[in-house]
């Protein structure tokens, strides 16, 4: 989700001059981020041996797939990249209209016991993770489950926390955090308005 | 507020590829090892069938099943239906079980529209053949596969594609469901039918029509191919059944006439030797099998945008 406030406005570009938004990370601090989760996710696991990195539609998925490129840069093995939609998933389902389906696309491997990396834009309140969480559930048994997210923006309102994070970003509710990203937007950036 | 789905042309342009593209996830879930979503969870689907149908109602069955939802089947046979209890009375009981969503198939034309607008229930209607006239989400199935078969190659839509459907025009909700959703999303049909098949204003349905077989197919990208349907035939609309199959059937002599990338449908059930021979039927174009499973996809699709969030993504007004 890129935008982050309490009623998410639906994914697109922003202009964040246009709001005065203030630019938090750039398309280099982007990088650097997502170069060292791609160190820690390497470090914790020792090695990238049984790993599967699975982006939460829609800015996840770049970001997993960019992860992925920066582990086999580092350490010369393959890992494998899918998408894990939540929509059906989430508690607030009922409160909205129907919404579109995103695509998920489990890697040829499957997830079964391996260690499956969730990957989002900002970590906010958590309800997302929960609901990935319960849709993996019906994709598979992993043997463990971590989580990167390029922002922590606080405000959680779930018993989660982000196990690699590329950015704490301490945030008022009444602000939102935009992730602009290269394959969505046309350009690198993070933002607050 | 928008919560029916009573006719092909309920759906925009819009609202047609939004079913599309839902229905494609939905297709994914038949690869996963458990096939079911959470989405209509402790919701009430009734399936209300006045008229024959496995097929349209295990499809149904199957897609709300799927998706979670609890599925009561109310057929005519051996129910109070046949007991000679009005629609309105069905209807109002149906309501007081608290149905979210009607699943109708009715021998009557315009009974689902009668169920969604008379005022006796607050249930969303989903039209599954009425008489004569509909049957949208046959129309979407077959889209659905003819998207996935033919849109990659054209940009990602039908535009310009060219359908032919084939056979009895007349008695068919498939063929005049298919032909407004078909245009909705692009493609150009042509109806094929001997003169006493064909409906009485076909003009103005804004389709092509032909009673030459053979003429049309070499150019067409699809050919469906619809059932006879002997049951609702009070007089003779043609001489015989081996006149009807040489006229109007398709065999192998006519296959062979067809683009190498054309396909062949079929909503079902077919009748072999009639409307279309077993070669045919059996080939590597035919895709009537595929047609089965897309229904489901295409059903969950339509009951989670009609039903999943707090209000319908897609379908007719009030």
């Amino acid at each position: 989700m890129s935008l982050s406030t309490p009623q998410p406005a639906p994914h697109g570009p922003t202009d964040p001059s246009a709001d005065g938004g203030r630019t938090v990370l750039d398309s280099e601090a982007i990088s650097r981020a997502l170069t060292r989760i791609a160190h820690e996710i390497l470090e914790r696991n020792r090695g990238g041996e049984s790993l599967v990195l699975l982006g939460i539609p829609s800015r996840g998925v770049p970001l997993a797939e960019r992860i992925a490129a920066k582990i086999s840069e580092v350490e010369r093995v393959h890992v494998p990249v899918g998408s894990l939609d939540v929509t059906m998933y989430r508690d607030d389902l009922r409160m909205r209209p129907a919404r579109t389906l995103l695509p998920t696309q489990i890697p040829p491997g499957g997830i079964d016991d391996m260690t499956v990396v969730l990957v989002d834009d900002v970590l906010y309140s958590g309800r997302t993770i929960r609901a990935a969480l319960d849709a993996m559930n019906d994709v598979g048994r992993p043997r463990s489950v971590q989580l990167a997210v390029l922002v922590d923006r606080g405000h959680r309102e779930l018993p989660i926390r982000a196990d690699f994070v590329g950015k704490n970003l301490p945030t008022s509710l009444a602000e939102t955090v935009a992730v602009r990203l290269e394959e969505h937007d046309g350009e690198d950036g993070v933002s607050i308005l | 507020m928008k919560k029916h789905l009573l006719s092909a042309a309920d759906l925009s342009r819009d609202d047609a590829e939004l079913v599309l593209a839902t229905a494609e996830e939905m297709r994914s879930l038949a690869d996963r090892p458990i096939k079911k979503l959470p989405a209509l969870r402790g919701r009430t689907i009734v399936n209300l069938f006045f008229e024959d149908s496995t097929r349209t109602r295990i499809s149904f069955e199957a897609a709300a099943k799927r998706l979670s939802a609890d599925v009561i089947n109310f057929s005519a046979k051996g129910s109070s239906l046949s007991k000679g209890e009005s629609l309105k009375d069905t209807a109002l009981t149906l309501e007081a079980m608290g149905a979210d969503a009607v699943v109708v198939r009715h021998w009557a034309s315009g009974a689902p529209h009668l169920l969604a607008h008379a005022g006796w229930s607050k249930s969303s209607v989903v039209n599954a053949g009425d008489g004569t006239h509909e049957h949208p989400t046959q129309a979407l199935l077959d889209a659905f596969t003819m998207w996935r078969h033919l849109a990659p190659s054209n940009g990602g839509s039908l535009d310009g594609r060219r359908v032919v459907i084939v056979g009895d025009v007349l008695h068919s909700r498939v063929a005049r469901s298919n032909a407004l959703l078909l245009q909705t999303l692009g493609a150009e049909v042509t109806l094929v039918a001997p003169p006493t098949l064909l409906p009485y204003g076909v003009d103005t349905w804004g389709v092509t029509t032909s009673y030459d077989l053979d003429a049309v197919l070499p150019k067409a990208d699809v050919v469906m191919m619809l059932r006879v349907q002997r049951e609702r035939m009070n007089a003779a609309f043609f001489p015989t059944v081996r006149e009807y199959s040489r006229r109007y059937g398709m065999d192998g002599r006519r296959m062979a006439t067809l683009q190498d990338h054309t396909i062949v449908m079929h909503p079902g059930p077919m009748i072999r030797g009639m409307e279309i021979t077993a070669d045919v039927a059996d080939s590597e174009r035919s895709v009537i099998v595929e047609q089965v499973t897309n229904g489901v996809a295409v059903r969950m699709a339509v009951l989670y945008l009609l039903l999943g969030g707090s209000e319908p993504a897609i379908g007719g007004d009030e």
